[in-house]
């Protein structure tokens, strides 16, 4: 079982590896069309949302299946959404603006949909350093709060995606479909338990006020 | 309204010189097509035997430019009509018919009518114009356009000094476009529009072929705008009507997105889009590690145009 589980675990995380190849092969083949740059940065970039809806959809899988062993799962494609991230700005600092600060400086300042990009990276980033158990450990409850950010990554990732659009808004306003599915799970998930515990305080209290009547 | 078929211009004015040579390259073109079996409907010359690659280089042309790869520029297209991304374009709009194919000059004129594709061509000398294109979504490309001045041809029907604005429309074919025929994003037919300086500027330019052969139907076939001093979205493609009026007509892109895309949208770095940059651009054909071209005001062409927009705040009139 624990042979099968570390098998899963290093076939996903080769797999994971997959769509970099794909891109480097298009590079080597010129595949990436008339304005290769752009496609490159899109291709950068949908991996990292992917990987971002991929960790975020692991908690309601888990609660579903009631399958404990994912928790891993989800910190390495987190892993992964820092790692496609990173990519993707290193593309657009290294490979298209070649380190021309001037020129990023005015497209940063006049360009919004680059301020969610920012946001969102810093946040991945964030996550991502922070993703050891040692962290865990050190950050304590601070952890899980800094963990919770990830959800305005993901917001922020959607609204630098579909900003620089000029027109069409089908695919990402499926991806916005799909984070307001796994936000709406959570707040379902929560509202129940809240509602449990509010069942629970009323029973207790109730039997303290009879007991002091 | 009546509309008059011109089939012949009188032959009162001095033919040009120019002109008559250009006749000839025409019907050399035209047989040539016959010969090797393409024609207007299929949309693509033989790549092979440009047709009118003996056209004479206009002197507003900017010969010294490196010309983007034909093939870049025929697989890039923002054509909304057929699809909203770049890619598709290239073969949907393929279904386009443009033969027999008349363009309708209207409103503030002395002389409307309906003129046959064919007549236009064969009475305005064709010329190469090497322009930079620039697209509002920051890329661009160097286009080696075949064309003829947009002004010469309104000068035909005699516009009135009522008009003051040209309106230009593109082709409503909703069986062959499917976002026509879905009533998808834009108000269709596409529609775009000048100040009439701006239209009789002979920069301005009526396409029907780039890289010396005839235009592919997914960048415009057979005839479009050319203004390579405004973003590509005013260089409508695929014009059926132009018609001259006293007040602006309201541009497709600025109906949808007032805020975002102007009535006059000419190239300029120090005007931000609402949602980006337009400092720099990506030139099509470039590689990686080439940094982005720094973006001039008029796309480089201030030094013809600037005069248009003096005294104008180019921030409101974006």
């Amino acid at each position: 079982m624990i042979m099968q589980i570390n098998n899963l675990r290093s076939l996903t995380i080769a797999v994971c590896f997959i769509p970099l190849l794909w891109v480097v092969f298009d590079i080597a083949f010129d595949n990436l069309g008339s304005n290769q740059m752009q496609a490159l940065h899109i291709r950068l970039g949908d991996w990292a949302l992917r990987f971002l809806w991929i960790t975020l959809a692991i908690t309601p899988v888990q609660t579903v299946t009631k399958w404990r062993g994912m928790t891993e799962y989800r910190q390495l494609f987190g892993l992964y959404t820092f790692f496609y991230a990173s990519l993707h700005v290193l593309v657009y600092l290294a490979v298209d603006q070649v380190f021309a600060w001037r020129i990023i400086g005015i497209d940063i300042l006049e360009s919004s949909y680059i301020w969610f990009g920012l946001l969102a990276y810093i946040i991945v980033f964030s996550l991502g350093i922070t993703s050891s158990k040692a962290s865990k450990k050190l950050l304590g409850k601070s952890w899980k709060k800094l963990h919770r950010f990830i959800y305005i990554a993901a917001g922020a990732a959607m609204i630098h995606y579909f900003w620089q659009l000029k027109g069409n808004l089908a695919e990402p306003l499926f991806y916005l479909l799909l984070i307001f599915m796994l936000l709406g799970f959570r707040a379902v998930i929560w509202f129940k338990n809240k509602q449990l515990s509010q069942m629970m305080i009323p029973k207790g209290r109730a039997s303290t006020d009879t007991e002091s009547d | 309204m009546i509309i008059k078929t011109i089939k012949n211009i009188p032959g009162s004015e001095i033919t040009d010189p120019l002109v008559f040579q250009q006749r000839r390259t025409l019907i050399k073109a035209m047989a040539a097509m016959m010969l090797t079996g393409t024609s207007i409907r299929t949309g693509r010359a033989d790549s092979s035997k440009p047709i009118w690659s003996a056209v004479p280089k206009s002197r507003l042309s900017a010969h010294e430019l490196e010309v983007t790869p034909a093939d870049a520029t025929e697989n890039y297209n923002n054509y909304y009509e057929f699809a909203f991304n770049k890619e598709d374009p290239s073969s949907l709009a393929q279904s386009l018919r443009i033969d027999p194919w008349s363009v309708e000059i209207g409103g503030e004129v002395e002389k409307p009518g309906t003129y046959q594709l064919e007549d236009i061509l064969s009475q305005h000398p064709l010329q190469e114009y090497i322009y930079r294109f620039r697209c509002v979504e920051a890329w661009s490309m160097v286009v080696p356009w075949v064309g003829f001045s947009l002004g010469d041809l309104l000068k035909t029907a005699k516009p009135l000094s009522s008009a003051k604005f040209v309106k230009l429309t593109s082709v409503h074919q909703p069986d062959s476009m499917p976002k026509q025929r879905n009533n998808a994003m834009l108000d269709w037919p596409y529609v775009e529009g000048l100040r009439i300086d701006e239209a009789m500027h002979p920069l301005t330019i009526l396409a029907a072929g780039m890289y010396g052969n005839i235009l592919p139907k997914q960048n415009g076939a057979p005839l479009r705008l050319v203004v390579p001093w405004k973003y590509g979205f005013k260089s409508i493609k695929a014009v059926v009507k132009i018609e001259l009026l006293k007040r602006p007509p309201i541009s497709s892109w600025n109906k949808f997105a007032p805020n975002e895309y102007g009535f006059y949208a000419n190239v300029n770095p120090d005007v931000p889009h609402p949602r980006w940059s337009q400092n720099s651009e990506r030139l099509l054909g470039s590689g990686f590690f080439t940094p982005r071209r720094q973006t001039e005001l008029f796309n480089g062409y201030g030094e013809q145009v600037a005069h248009l927009y003096r005294d104008m705040d180019l921030r409101h009139f974006f």
